[in-house]
């Protein structure tokens, strides 16, 4: 028998490879390796209803734990790989056991951007979230009248701060620059989430910097700004972004550029090594780029098994993308990336509005709150390359719907 | 419980008995029916598990509502009058017998 696909990290694209794989009937066997002790489990609920416990922790499994034995798949959970040999076409685990593979997977995903030890990350009561174990550990906290410190106002720290509210926590929210959201959202995206956390009573406070965590005993009291002012805390959730799981690749050699570089067909410097999710990136529309997104993760786990099944496949998906917070959905369809113009459609209600972002005159993204309309004729628009015009979209008499089918 | 049965375009069936208040995405990415991926976990962002009701069963799975509506729109395979996205419709004793049929992408 030849030896297996070997997919090495258990997550969203380890778990959309390995389906469409078997959709295919692709004989192929596969090795499904992971360092946490569950099966691919979704994540972006964990900062919204598995941390308000709403949904069961297996509720969360992409597919049953059992599917994978009853379809071939081995898998082995726990177990981290130590080292990829690309010469030899093998990997070696941590407990020394050396695995020959006829084409390896990368999924390796992206970890939780820790806050420096010398600034206090490393205390017991800080946490970062991003897998369910962290959710699990932190739970506990999450009790009416405790007071949370959240450090960073990305999606991460701004889906927790609505969770904790909606537990009964006081939250101090802080945000470095001068906006919530400024890396990744156009100023009326910020300024819209800002009142919406303010609504709900949490102290958000920009421009604000954090100079230590003060501890007693190894635990987090409160924390202290540049500016001198100390705020209490029973514990800190810290949510400044991530990096990308590209170690055990850039060891093995692999060209890496912001995570692992692949070509348009999700194949690393190394013809027998691909790659996919937040651990990659990639080219487009010129720029290497890195998206985590369960939208990317899956669709280039997609595209790895078409590619292996023979198909003529080249990743160029639109981005999508979405955030909970309180009643609020955002959605959000391609990239703002280099945004130089914004337009703001009013949605149907008071609380609904979309804005619709411009680069030289192109559309390239749309940010939708509470209008799903803007954000699926929005997608449609920018999928076909239709180009409406920022006057047209921002009149709520124009029918996007119309505007989409032309 | 609910007795559901997915029937695919080339003729497959698979019959499964759901848990009350499991919806149908999460019921049939479990039981491997095909061609329902349900990327967003069922929050109304991808339009993935995308199915037909039978006629004789559209109104027992309720209404459609503003979002599913305009979701709908979003579908690879074009929907039609008992377009459903599945992961809005939740298993109980009164779809007992439900038959649901899955598009095929191109």
């Amino acid at each position: 028998m030849s030896d297996p696909i070997v997919i090495i990290g258990a997550g969203q694209a380890a778990a959309s490879f390995i389906s469409r794989h078997i959709a295919l009937g692709n004989q192929q066997p596969l090795l499904l390796i992971g360092d946490e002790p569950l099966p691919p489990y979704q994540r972006p609920p964990l900062s919204k209803k598995y941390l308000l416990g709403e949904l069961d922790r297996e509720r969360l499994f992409i597919r049953p734990q059992q599917w994978y034995a009853d379809r071939g798949v081995t898998t082995r959970f726990n177990t981290r790989v130590d080292s990829i040999a690309p010469g030899d076409k093998n990997i070696t685990t941590e407990n020394g056991e050396t695995i020959a593979y006829s084409q390896l997977v990368l999924c390796t995903g992206s970890r939780a951007r820790d806050l420096p030890d010398a600034i206090g990350g490393h205390l017991e009561n800080v946490f970062t979230l991003r897998n369910m174990a962290d959710i699990d550990e932190m739970s506990p906290e999450f009790k009416p009248g405790r007071k949370l410190l959240i450090i960073g106002g990305g999606y991460i720290g701004l889906e927790a701060a609505a969770v904790a509210r909606l537990l009964g926590l006081e939250v101090v929210l802080l945000e470095m620059a001068d906006r919530v959201l400024q890396r990744v959202a156009a100023e009326q995206t910020s300024d819209y989430f800002r009142k919406l956390h303010l609504s709900h009573g949490v102290d958000l406070r920009e421009s604000a910097r954090l100079s230590r965590l003060i501890k007693i005993d190894g635990r987090v009291t409160g924390a202290e700004l540049d500016d001198g002012e100390t705020i209490d805390a029973d514990s800190v959730l810290v949510g400044i972004g991530s990096i990308p799981n590209s170690e055990l690749a850039e060891a093995a050699g692999l060209d890496c550029d912001n995570g692992i570089s692949v070509n348009q067909t999700c194949q690393t410097s190394d013809a027998n090594i691909y790659a996919a999710g937040d651990c990659c990136s990639f080219i487009r529309e010129g720029s290497r780029i890195r998206l985590e997104s369960v939208q990317n993760a899956s669709d280039q786990g997609d595209l790895i098994a078409r590619v292996f099944a023979g198909e003529d496949v080249r990743y160029k998906s639109l981005p999508w993308f979405w955030s909970d917070q309180y009643g609020c959905k955002l959605q959000i369809a391609g990239l703002n990336h280099g945004f130089d113009q914004t337009m703001v459609r009013p949605g149907a209600n008071e609380d609904s509005q979309s804005i619709w972002y411009y680069r030289e005159g192109n559309l390239i993204a749309v940010d939708a709150m509470n209008d799903p309309k803007a954000y699926a004729f929005g997608r449609k628009i920018i999928d076909a390359g239709l180009n409406p015009a920022p006057e047209v979209v921002a009149d709520p008499g124009t029918d996007l719907k119309a505007l989409a089918k032309n | 419980m609910a007795n559901i049965t997915w029937k695919t375009e080339d003729g497959n069936e698979i019959t499964v008995d759901v848990k009350d208040g499991l919806n149908l995405m999460e019921a049939a990415t479990s039981n491997n029916v095909p061609h329902i991926e349900g990327e967003c976990g069922g929050c109304l962002s991808c339009a993935t598990c995308h199915v037909f009701i039978d006629e004789a069963w559209l109104a027992k799975t309720g209404e459609v509502d503003d979002i599913e509506d305009t979701m709908l729109e979003m579908t690879d395979v074009e929907r039609r009058d008992n377009s459903r996205l599945s992961c809005q419709i939740i298993a109980s004793p009164e779809l007992d017998g439900l038959i649901i049929h899955v598009p095929e992408p191109e």
